[in-house]
């Protein structure tokens, strides 16, 4: 395959960055994206030129790390995250356009790489649940009905990968905050901290800078883990009560 | 800050002022619709007379009417709130963006819809509220009791192609508004699930078209009869 890359360079967060285009051969179908992008670097490394700066990690698209906002939609065209995409979503002489994730709170920091700690902070803030010290706890001491399990779960498959702040309109972090609110406001692990959580981690969405959610439902149906909308509107039954009935004035 | 102002401010808080004003607004649309189906009663406009009499006098309806000032009031600015707030998160946009293959395009243009409507809202007001309130309006007798005549205000009004036309326009902006508005307020109370959720979106689908077309169908009826 041949292939013109249109993608975002930028030197560092401080400086403004722009659209370079690189044309490249010799690109098989079978080849992951990232693979691609290798393709590419290896081919700018040995011109002596500044190979292009990309977020990846596990590529099996299970650690959140890739990235890439690619012809329009994060991770591209398929459903899935960027490592996991290939080539034969593409055709032959085809101009592919690749930017980095655009937000106020994920800052650029060169080319595609952005700083994706804001999520860290709002995990930070509630994400978690009291550990008693002692013996492991025998699993079936502690009743869970398997659909709740379930549903728990399906929230905890977020990989924090930022998709839904990219496809949002409003660079809203919404789907994200209400997956990490759910997969333990669902279970009783999660009881202890319940109110506080979604209290807190949602005062720390807001002071990150993300935006608001309009319900326009583009962060779920580009969400490479297929989180759903449901948990926005749990996340806001979280909310509405634990404001209404906690002890913070 | 208080919790409860801290909550107002919260973005979660303003999309609940969003969601309650909006099915508030739904609710006085629903109303207003059906009162205003008097027009089509064929009587030279006594029963419409009486309920505009009514409605600009009983107080419980008084009261409904603040309501209805508030929450539009209310929609309006924290709409600009939030938009201010949402466009400022994402500074640098996308060169190339496909929103239309992962949200449906009324979503996305809510403020564009809204505002529409609001200078509609804002001429129709002047047209037909403003008139009733402190404008010259004929006055006719039924039974010995004195009415304002807002029914031939309304008969003259749609006599104008141009008015016409303007209502007909302003009702698909706002059957569009509705049609993510709507089911987007509930979503935002919280109150999705699979036993109502598919109710609450076919309601929702039904009342978009069915409403802003049956206040379409006053000002055309009026225009073609008379």
């Amino acid at each position: 395959m041949k292939l013109t890359l249109k993608i975002w360079r930028q030197k560092n967060s401080a400086e403004k960055g722009g659209f370079v285009s690189y044309p490249i051969d010799g690109i098989s179908k079978d080849m992951s994206f990232l693979e691609m992008m290798d393709v590419l670097n290896e081919e700018l490394t040995e011109k002596g030129e500044d190979p292009v700066h990309f977020d990846h990690d596990c590529r099996e698209g299970i650690c959140g790390m890739c990235s890439l906002y690619i012809n329009g939609k994060p991770h591209g065209p398929q459903q899935t995250t960027t490592c996991q995409l290939h080539m034969r979503s593409f055709s032959d002489g085809d101009t592919i356009t690749i930017e980095p994730w655009r937000a106020k709170s994920f800052p650029v920091l060169k080319d595609l790489v952005v700083d994706r700690s804001a999520f860290d902070r709002i995990i930070q803030a509630g994400g978690y649940v009291s550990v008693n010290t002692g013996g492991v706890p025998d699993a079936n001491e502690i009743p869970i009905p398997k659909k709740i399990a379930d549903e728990a779960f399906d929230a905890a498959t977020c990989i924090g990968c930022g998709a839904c702040v990219a496809a949002c309109k409003n660079a809203s972090a919404m789907l994200f905050t209400s997956a990490k609110i759910s997969q333990l406001a669902m279970l009783p692990q999660g009881q202890v901290e319940r109110k506080e959580r979604a209290e807190k981690m949602i005062a720390q969405m807001d002071a990150e800078g993300f935006g608001a959610c309009t319900n326009t439902g583009a962060c779920a149906a580009e969400c490479p883990k297929g989180i759903s909308l449901t948990n926005i509107a749990r996340m806001n039954r979280e909310f509405f009560s634990a404001v209404v009935s906690s002890d913070n004035l | 800050m208080s919790w409860v102002t801290k909550t107002l401010s919260s973005t979660l808080g303003r999309k609940l002022v969003m969601a309650l004003t909006g099915i508030f607004l739904i609710l006085f649309l629903t109303g207003h619709v059906s009162g205003n189906l008097l027009l089509f009663k064929g009587d030279g406009g006594e029963a419409f007379n009486m309920y505009a009499k009514f409605m600009t006098t009983n107080p419980a309806v008084k009261l409904l009417s603040y309501l209805t000032y508030i929450s539009v009031i209310g929609h309006v600015i924290y709409s600009i709130a939030l938009t201010k707030l949402n466009k400022s998160a994402r500074p640098v946009g996308y060169a190339e963006s496909k929103a239309s293959t992962n949200s449906a395009w009324s979503s996305r243009n809510m403020g564009i819809l809204g505002t529409v409507i609001l200078v509609f809202l804002a001429g129709h007001m002047y047209s037909f509220w403003f008139q009733m309130h402190w404008g010259g309006i004929p006055i006719v007798n039924y039974a010995g009791e004195e009415y304002k005549d807002l029914y031939s205000v309304v008969n003259v009004a749609f006599q104008q192609t141009w008015m016409v036309v303007l209502y007909v326009i302003a009702m698909v902006f706002l059957g569009f508004h509705l049609s993510h508005g709507f089911s987007s307020a509930f979503q935002t109370l919280g109150l999705n699930h699979k036993k109502y959720t598919p109710a609450i979106e076919a309601v929702g689908k039904f009342y978009c078209v069915v409403v802003p077309a049956l206040f379409a169908s006053m000002p055309l009826y009026i225009y073609f009869t008379s």
